[in-house]
Formats: structure tokens, C-alpha cells, sequence
């Protein structure tokens, strides 16, 4: 009995990480896929998962001492990268055992109506978005700024608006991430369609239609011009291999996992990013940085997730699992739970976040952001997140099994929520 | 799902009673804030965010040869302020660049292109040039850009082709970049174009005036509330002084001019 994979992530390949991801596609043949069975739950994914809620709620507050903490200050990748990973390989894992079980028709059914679920949460957002929107608009006056406000136009046509908004084109700042994942869930039955049949080739498939988004520059419109934040076709290389490695790749790839060099390779590149974004933070030290590899590496782009950040990503997963065994007690701490919890509700407890961050944002608006407030809105923020994902978890446990024997309930649990 | 959609709710009310209470606390703020306004501005800029590698000759040959400075300011409405343009940076610069070149007559236009795109602009940019002359033009930009969220990739081939242009028209460039504008950071994503200028301007060796760190830095520091909602015209007169003499510094230690021919 295989358990929930032994690793959860990926191979730590420096730079050209997804080239070196194809070969090793390539070369292994490629066995049927193993769904592990439902044993006991995968908490390092909940961990991080958990975890990158928080940050992403953290990055999407003004620039506070909080801010220091998260990951995307020390490196090239952020919790984005986190987030989709482990969305990929738990959605794949839940309904990819579905999709065993009941078929094809019933496990697509069921990620349909997930992705509606993700619809609604996006506009629920994108109402209190244009609440606190307009609210600022109307009351913010200063001369300073009259050029940027120029961006509540969009509040002169909302019939307009409105309906883009519906049709995923309108996204304000910081509404990108459902989105994005609401485009990979659709994909999600022919991804495990096509893994069921050869999970290496999907894979390689999946490095193929990143390389042709690089060359093509492929990309998805959005209104009122530009494009989407996070451009799905490269996006989804990071959520198709995390179905991978949740289908079979993670255990086929401990052994690179365990090497020595792999690691030794991991800790180079993740240092080197580090040294590379301190000279953002600090320009003095520009002039460290060879002018040359600057021209190179520049920029490093988020939109098509550069290979820089793709690369990242795969280092720090590589050392996480080193280091981060999956029997390590400490996961069954009082101290990580409230963790733990935001990540096993990872849909209500992000859009908990968004949702969080614009209120944080009025609040600070409101009453002239200090630093000392600015700590104290992270902070609780944080903790309003734990407190409902803890109450969520007592409705699935409690309430919900009290009304209903037996359900459906459990599976999509596991998935980010129900 | 649904027990997201009521905690959501609750927090929505809660959302619903601050409006109350920040009226409560409103009539205290412009008390507090009137002695401030009083004292002259404090706004230190550390040196890293002054220095730049590039140089300026074409600056640094009309001093020398005490010919004329004609500098041509193009930018967007950041680049000046509604109904009192003479607080405005562009003057602000004129007014110290000539006291700080007291032997150099120093000229100065500006070409606002209000609403228009780094792509709009650049096309026009030999045409001001062949009628102005300028010896040096400090091009602001970005800032239309990232809230009609242009195309990065447009956005750096426009302002590549409008800086070579300029350099093959044989003048000076100084880049500009956006403002900081922590209150509307929540719907313009200003990143992807503070990248893209940083780049060009390292691509062509021109000196970047970066408006969106140093802004930062003095909110940080506390020399300026830039979050708060009420402020009259005056936080904005303060803001392009302090930015005037910022980049008076910035163009003079550019061209590398010697403190004999400085003031």
C-alpha cells in the first residue's frame, strides 16, 4: 500500500527545471497511474497549503512588517506557487480516485460543480470588491493622486463592468488566483483523462504547451485591455505536475529526491535567488550584480511563470521534503493547527483572505495606517482565518454529520472545502 | 461553502459599521495634521536612491561650455498639479537648477500627455524634440500604463523605441516612474511596469529617477502621510518640492558636474 505519496513534491532542478522535468518524463516508461488509497491525510500538504493562504493574505495588505515574512522577499517564487501545486495534486488525488472508482462522467460531474462553487466565491468577491471600490471613490480627494484615480472610471459604465467581470475578463487587482484556478479545474477531467492513459506524457504534454505559450506568447484577454494576471496556459504547468506527483511521479522520483547532489543543487539555486533579491530590496547593492546575467534574467515574470520562478518553486519543495519528514510529529501539534485547518478549507479560507485584505485596506484607510495597526490587522486577520476554518472543520465533523448519515461530504473535503 | 458565505456576511456588517466610526474620529484629523503642515518638509533622500551609473555628457557639455539647458519635461498629469502648475516639480527643478547653475541660462517646457500610453507618447517624442531642442528630456512615464494594464511587453518595446529615438536624436534622458499611491495599490498593479522601466533604462545606460522608491521611503520615514484620504492641495504642493529638489540633485550629480561649476 502505497501511502499518500512519499514525497509530495518535485525533482530540485536548478535552472531549466521544466526541460529536465520532460526528460525524466521521457525516459521512464510509464506505468499505469496508482491512486493511493484513502489512508490517513497528507498534512504537509495541508501545512503549506495553509500556509500560503496566509502569505497571500499577508502580500495582499499594504506593506507591513508581516510582509518581511513571507517567501516571495527571499526568492523568486510565492505563495502562488505553493497554492497551485498543492491544488493540483489534491484535486488530482481526490478526483482522480473518483474518476477509478465511478468513471469518467461521474468524477467530471463532480469537478463541474466544483468549479461552479469557485465561480460564485469569485463574484461573491468581486462584489465586496466593488462595495469598498466605490466607496473610495466617492470619498478620496487629493490632488496628489488625481491621475490615479482615473482608475474608477470603470464605476461610469457598470453595466459594462459588471458583465465582463462575470465572464472572468474584468479582474481587479488581487482577483487573479480564482480565476486562474477556475480555468485548471475545467481542464482537470481531461488532465486526469489523459493521465489515466500515460501520466508521463500528459506531463510532458503539459511542459510542451508551456514552451509553446513562451514562444507563441499565447495568452487570455481581459477588459477593458491587457491580459490575465496569471496566464492559465503556463500556470498550468505547475497544477498538472502537481497532479503528477500525486498520481505517481512523487514516488517514482525518490530517489533523485534523496540524493545528496539534488539537494546540495537546491540549496545553491535558492541561495543564489536569495543574494538576487537582496539587491532588490537593496539597491546599494546593485552593483554586485553582473550587468550581464541582470540583461538575462530580467524581468522575472509572474504573468508566465517564468522558469526562474517554476525552478524556485521545485528547490524549496525538494529541501521541504528533505527536511520535513511526512511522519513528523510536530504536524500533529497544537501549535501548526490552526494552520493545518486554513489549509484543509483552502477555498473558503482564501476567499476569507481576499476578502480580509480589502477590509484591512479600509480600515487602514480609514483610521491613517500606523505601523502598530498595520501589525494588528495581519494579525487578526490571521486569526479571524484560523477561527473559521476551525469552524468550518466543526460543521463538516459535526453539524453536517448529524444531518446526514453518509454523503458525498468527505471527498470534496479533501480537495479545499466542500 | 455556506459557512463561509455567513462568516463573510458577518464580516460584511462589521464593514458596514466603520464608516460610523471613522466620521467620529474625523474632525480630530486636519487638527492634528495643521501644525505639520506648518513646518517646512523634512524629505531626506538616502543616497543610493540618488546615484546612478549613467551619465548625462549632453548636460554636462552645455554646462561646461555655459551654453543654454533646455530641458523638456514629458509626462502625464503625476507631472503636475490641477490649478497650480508653478508647485509642480517640472518648476520646481527650473527654479533650482538655475540657482544651482548660476552661470547657465537653464529653460525648461513641459509636454503633458494626459491619458495617453508610453506607446502614444513615444511616437511624438522627435517631434517635441525638433521643436523644443532640448538638451536633456526627463520622460515620466508608466503610469497610464498600469492602469489601462497594458501589455508589459508592449509597454517596454514602446518606451525601448521611444528612448532610442531620443538618443538618436542626441539628447540627454532621464526616466521617470510611477508614483507611489499606497491607496489605490488595492486596483493598480504598478509592478510589472516598475520592472520593465528598470530594465530599459539599464538596456540604454539612462538614469532612472526612481520616483515610486523614494516616495515610498518618505512615507516610511514618516516625512508624509501618502495613505490618508484628507488632504487638501497642500500635501501635494510639499510632495513635488521635495521631488524637484530630488531630482535637481539627481541631474546634476548624473552629468557629474564638479562642485566649481555648481553653486
Amino acid at each position: 500500500m502505497t501511502s499518500i505519496a512519499d514525497r509530495i513534491e518535485g525533482p530540485p532542478l536548478a535552472d531549466g527545471g521544466t526541460k529536465t522535468a520532460s526528460d525524466t518524463a521521457a525516459v521512464t516508461a510509464a506505468p499505469a497511474i496508482t491512486i493511493p488509497a484513502a489512508g490517513e491525510r497528507e498534512l504537509r500538504l495541508d501545512l503549506f497549503r495553509g500556509l500560503a493562504l496566509w502569505l497571500i493574505f499577508i502580500d495582499h495588505l499594504p506593506t507591513n512588517i508581516l510582509t518581511w515574512f513571507t517567501i516571495r522577499n527571499y526568492g523568486f517564487s510565492d505563495a502562488t506557487e505553493i497554492f497551485i501545486f498543492i491544488s493540483g495534486y489534491t484535486a488530482a488525488f481526490v478526483y482522480g480516485r473518483a474518476m477509478l472508482e465511478s468513471g469518467f462522467m461521474i468524477s467530471t460531474a463532480r469537478i463541474l460543480r466544483r468549479v461552479w462553487q469557485i465561480y460564485v466565491a469569485h463574484v461573491f468577491l468581486f462584489t465586496i470588491f466593488l462595495a469598498e471600490i466605490s466607496y473610495v471613490a466617492t470619498r478620496f480627494e487629493n490632488p496628489l493622486y488625481s491621475e490615479e484615480m482615473g482608475i474608477m472610471d470603470f464605476l461610469k459604465q457598470p453595466d459594462v463592468t459588471i458583465i465582463q467581470a462575470l465572464l472572468l475578463r474584468f479582474r481587479p487587482v488581487n482577483m487573479d488566483v480564482l480565476p486562474l484556478y477556475i480555468v485548471l479545474m475545467l481542464f482537470l477531467p481531461l488532465i486526469l483523462w489523459l493521465m489515466k492513459w500515460k501520466a508521463d506524457v500528459t506531463l510532458a504534454l503539459s511542459v510542451l504547451l508551456y514552451v509553446v505559450t513562451w514562444h507563441f506568447d499565447l495568452y487570455l484577454s481581459a477588459y477593458p485591455n491587457g491580459f490575465w494576471a496569471f496566464n492559465p496556459f503556463a500556470w498550468q504547468l505547475l497544477f498538472v505536475f502537481g497532479a503528477w506527483c500525486a498520481l505517481s511521479g512523487a514516488r517514482r522520483m525518490g530517489r533523485i529526491l534523496s540524493s545528496p547532489v539534488t539537494m546540495w543543487i537546491a540549496f545553491a539555486y535558492l541561495v543564489f535567488a536569495f543574494c538576487v533579491t537582496m539587491t532588490w530590496h537593496f539597491p546599494q547593492l546593485s552593483f554586485l550584480m553582473p550587468r550581464r546575467l541582470e540583461q538575462w534574467m530580467y524581468p522575472i515574470t509572474k504573468t508566465d511563470l517564468d522558469v526562474l520562478r517554476f525552478a524556485h518553486f521545485l528547490a524549496l519543495a525538494a529541501i521541504t521534503v528533505r527536511f520535513l519528514p511526512k511522519d513528523w510529529s510536530g504536524l500533529k501539534s497544537i501549535w501548526l493547527r490552526p494552520l493545518i485547518l486554513c489549509g484543509q478549507h483552502s477555498l473558503e479560507i482564501f476567499c476569507l483572505g481576499v476578502f480580509l485584505a480589502f477590509a484591512g485596506h479600509f480600515v487602514l484607510a480609514e483610521l491613517g495606517g500606523g505601523a502598530l495597526l498595520h501589525f494588528a490587522i495581519s494579525v487578526a486577520g490571521i486569526v479571524i482565518m484560523s477561527g473559521m476554518a476551525w469552524v468550518i472543520s466543526w460543521y463538516k465533523h459535526s453539524a453536517d454529520k448529524s444531518a446526514k448519515k453518509k454523503g458525498a461530504v468527505g471527498n470534496a473535503d479533501m480537495a479545499g472545502g466542500g | 461553502m455556506r459557512s463561509a458565505v455567513l462568516g463573510l456576511t458577518l464580516l460584511a456588517g462589521c464593514l458596514a459599521v466603520l464608516p460610523a466610526r471613522a466620521q467620529d474620529t474625523g474632525p480630530q484629523a486636519p487638527a492634528q495634521a495643521a501644525p505639520a503642515q506648518a513646518a517646512p518638509p523634512n524629505c531626506e533622500v538616502p543616497a543610493y536612491l540618488l546615484t546612478s551609473d549613467s551619465t548625462l555628457t549632453h548636460v554636462a557639455d552645455a554646462v561646461k561650455s555655459k551654453g543654454p539647458l533646455n530641458v523638456l519635461v514629458v509626462g502625464s498629469r503625476s507631472s503636475t498639479i490641477l490649478s497650480s502648475e508653478t508647485s509642480a516639480y517640472p518648476a520646481k527643478l527650473q527654479a533650482m537648477l538655475k540657482e544651482k547653475l548660476p552661470e547657465v541660462p537653464v529653460t525648461l517646457s513641459v509636454e503633458l500627455q494626459s491619458g495617453k500610453t508610453a506607446e502614444d507618447v513615444a511616437g511624438n517624442l522627435v517631434k517635441f524634440v525638433e521643436a523644443k531642442r532640448p538638451t536633456l528630456v526627463i520622460w515620466q512615464t508608466g503610469t497610464v500604463d498600469a492602469m489601462r494594464s497594458i501589455d508589459p511587453d508592449d509597454f517596454r518595446n514602446a518606451i525601448d523605441e521611444g528612448i532610442a529615438a531620443l538618443q538618436k536624436a542626441g539628447v540627454d534622458v532621464v526616466l521617470i516612474n510611477l508614483q507611489y499611491s499606497p491607496r489605490t495599490e488595492t486596483m493598480i498593479s504598478g509592478s510589472p511596469y516598475l520592472d520593465s522601466i528598470r530594465v530599459v533604462a539599464q538596456q540604454h545606460n539612462v538614469p532612472l529617477f526612481d520616483r515610486f522608491a523614494i516616495m515610498r521611503h518618505w512615507n516610511e520615514a514618516g516625512d508624509f502621510d501618502l495613505f490618508s484620504a484628507a488632504h487638501g492641495p497642500e500635501l501635494a504642493k510639499r510632495v513635488h518640492g521635495c521631488l524637484g529638489r530630488a531630482l535637481t540633485k539627481f541631474v546634476i550629480d548624473a552629468a557629474h558636474l564638479s562642485p566649481a561649476q555648481q553653486n
